[in-house]
């Protein structure tokens, strides 16, 4: 390469010369140029962080703005009142209350085995060239938007329910009291059902992240005891990750309670109590769904902003129960990971 | 892999538990089967239904008049796309740049407090969403308008994009950004033209889940966008959008518009697969990549 001394010196010292004018360029001008940059840029990002919070902090003040009236006139009986009579302007939240609780739970119930179930399979299971696509399956089901499920509920899920699988729970488990009364179809087990299809994905994949964490050698030291695979899933796997489970049932717990257009499009929106699955129900977020546009007179208005409000403050304290459990397995807020 | 039971080794293993593992064994597999069953079910009754419905005045027409046969849905497309660049174009930003503080600058207790209320804001009801948007904007403006619903979407965009950001500036190496401000390049440049630029397949990958998560909501848009059945492109007119579309079609008495919501579904899902199709790809393969 350097055949000829004089050029290579002479491109060495070109170089040096390059280097010492940009050094020079920024021991001039850096200081002064870059100063007030990084302070604008400082304060954008700034403002934008803020503005989370802000944005936050602003949903709060506006619903409990908006809903000051109902709160005035009903106080905490608006919880536990059972009328729901706009015509009249009286309003209680219980009907709503019940059918959000019961069908969130019903949703759980079906959602928690499969979700769970689906999780050991993948991470303890599963041949390795299936679970990418498995796995890739699953998430496609938490990316079908709600609208759809609730046109496949209303079309699909609801004829078939009222066919065969009521009469059939009517038949065999009518005696319990959960399952008699007129077959729509469209009511409180249709919108379990298609609540937990919803919920399946968010519980899967947390409940897989968490199985992941527990640590290689847990299962084989189950297994170096004797234990068969079902043994080391139970006492190596899923004894270690019952928190994290827990976190991601909550978790999806929380999607259920906000749930709301497939479940306005098959609950049968009537505001009544009762036993039976079978019965039409209603949910918060239906009733904020159907009647919010429509809603004359501020008190009605009112009222359905502090159904609102209720909603937010339930979903806010059980996303931040599941929240402290999920972190406590997987390891705290992504933030921490760098000291 | 575990040992099987069953082996000469494990001849002692009793009959219960080895039966105990067999139900195990089924009972994960069926979970599987039975996950993936509704998706599915779901994908042949769009496709079947959707695919029948699909014609070239679906995709061109407005909507007819109640009970009137034909039309399409072409004005809520075109809304749905407006709504969303909107909601883009407020929300990835926005998104990025709370991302950026919270891998950057917050590493105190404020950056605490905003990484919590970013995750209540991810929990939060999106109904709840358009009440408050809806008393914020339509209230004072006394109309519904594309511009509300683009707004109530961002919001919901936001912490997606910024907890997706935040855990990819995290993987940038700090020796990346040391290389990069001893080279006395000023700290902003730094973490837009390097980490950022370094993190960008995983940022992308954020924001297109985020757009995807909200291309199908339609509880905020209720009495955000609210829908319309006439051409509009006025974004401070109310606009139609397709989940909106489909959620009218489908509680309507008209099996000429429960054919449409099939086919309008289609079309939404199509969208939507797409972009995550699209993403999965992008990550496994690096397409990306090259862009640091």
């Amino acid at each position: 390469m350097t055949a000829i001394p004089a050029l290579a010196n002479a491109a060495t010292e070109r170089r040096v010369s390059v280097a010492s004018s940009v050094l020079q360029r920024i021991r001039t001008t850096q200081p002064r140029s870059s100063r007030l940059p990084d302070a604008v840029f400082r304060v954008l990002i700034l403002v934008t962080a803020v503005s989370v919070f802000a944005i936050v902090v602003f949903v709060v003040w506006e619903l409990v703005d908006k809903s000051r009236l109902s709160l005035h006139q009903f106080g905490v009986g608006f919880f536990y009142g059972h009328d729901w009579d706009p015509v009249n302007d009286q309003y209680g939240a219980m009907p709503f209350i019940y059918g959000t609780l019961v069908s969130s739970l019903l949703a759980l119930l079906l959602a928690v085995p499969l979700s769970v179930g689906v999780a050991v399979y993948l991470t303890e299971m599963c041949p390795i060239r299936w679970r990418a696509i498995i796995s890739f399956l699953v998430e496609l089901l938490a990316a079908i938007p709600s609208v759809v499920y609730g046109l496949w509920a209303i079309f699909v899920l609801a004829p078939l329910l009222r066919d065969y699988v009521e009469p059939f729970l009517a038949r065999t488990l009518g005696w319990t009291g959960l399952f008699t009364g007129p077959i729509y179809g469209i009511g409180m087990l249709a919108a379990g059902i298609i609540m937990a299809i919803m919920i399946v994905p968010i519980i899967a994949s947390i409940t897989r992240e968490v199985l992941t964490a527990v640590p290689q050698n847990q299962r084989e030291a189950v297994l170096a005891l004797g234990a068969t695979r079902w043994e080391m899933i139970r006492m190596g796997v899923l004894r270690n990750a019952r928190i994290g489970i827990v976190g991601g049932i909550i978790l999806g717990l929380g999607r259920a309670l906000g749930e709301t257009m497939a479940v306005t499009m098959v609950i049968g929106n009537r505001p009544e109590i009762s036993k039976s699955l079978f019965a039409p129900g209603y949910t918060m977020a239906s009733v904020i769904a159907n009647e919010f546009s429509e809603a004359t007179g501020d008190l009605y208005l009112s009222a359905l902003v502090e159904i609102g409000l209720a909603l937010f403050l339930v979903t806010l304290i059980v996303n931040a129960l599941a929240r402290l459990l999920v972190w406590s397995i997987t390891g705290g807020a992504a933030g921490r990971v760098r000291a | 892999m575990p040992k099987q039971p069953g082996d000469a080794s494990t001849q002692q293993v009793s009959l219960w538990r080895r039966f105990m593992n067999q139900a195990a064994n089924v009972f994960a597999v069926s979970a599987a089967v039975l996950v993936i069953v509704p998706l599915v079910v779901i994908f042949i009754y769009l496709v079947w239904k959707g695919v029948g419905s699909l014609n070239w005045a679906f995709l061109t027409q407005t909507p007819k008049p109640p009970g009137e046969l034909g039309g399409g849905m072409a004005n809520a497309m075109v809304g749905s796309a407006v709504i969303l660049a909107l909601a883009s174009a407020v929300g990835i930003p926005m998104g990025i740049g709370c991302g950026i503080y919270l891998a950057e600058y917050g590493r105190d207790r404020f950056g605490d407090l905003v990484r919590f209320t970013a995750d209540v804001l991810n929990g939060v009801p999106s109904i709840v969403i358009g009440i408050a948007v809806y008393s914020l904007i339509v209230l004072r403006q006394k109309h519904f308008s594309a511009f509300s619903g683009g707004i109530a979407l961002a919001i919901m965009m936001i912490p997606t994009v910024a907890r997706a950001t935040e855990e990819m500036l995290l993987m940038v190496p700090n020796n990346v950004r040391e290389a990069a401000l001893g080279l006395g390049i000023p700290k902003w440049r730094t973490t837009l033209s390097i980490s950022l630029r370094t993190a960008s397949a995983g940022v992308i990958t954020g924001c297109m889940l985020a757009f995807a998560r909200v291309a199908g909501e339609t509880a905020p848009l209720l009495f955000t966008a609210f829908g319309n059945q006439y051409w509009n492109m006025n974004p401070n007119q109310p606009t139609a959008a397709l989940p909106l579309q489909i959620y009218t079609y489908a509680l309507s008495p008209y099996d000429d518009w429960h054919r449409q919501a099939w086919a309008g579904a289609l079309i939404l899902i199509v969208m939507i697969v797409a972009a995550v199709a699209a993403v999965r790809i992008a990550t496994t393969r690096g397409a990306l990549k090259g862009a640091s």
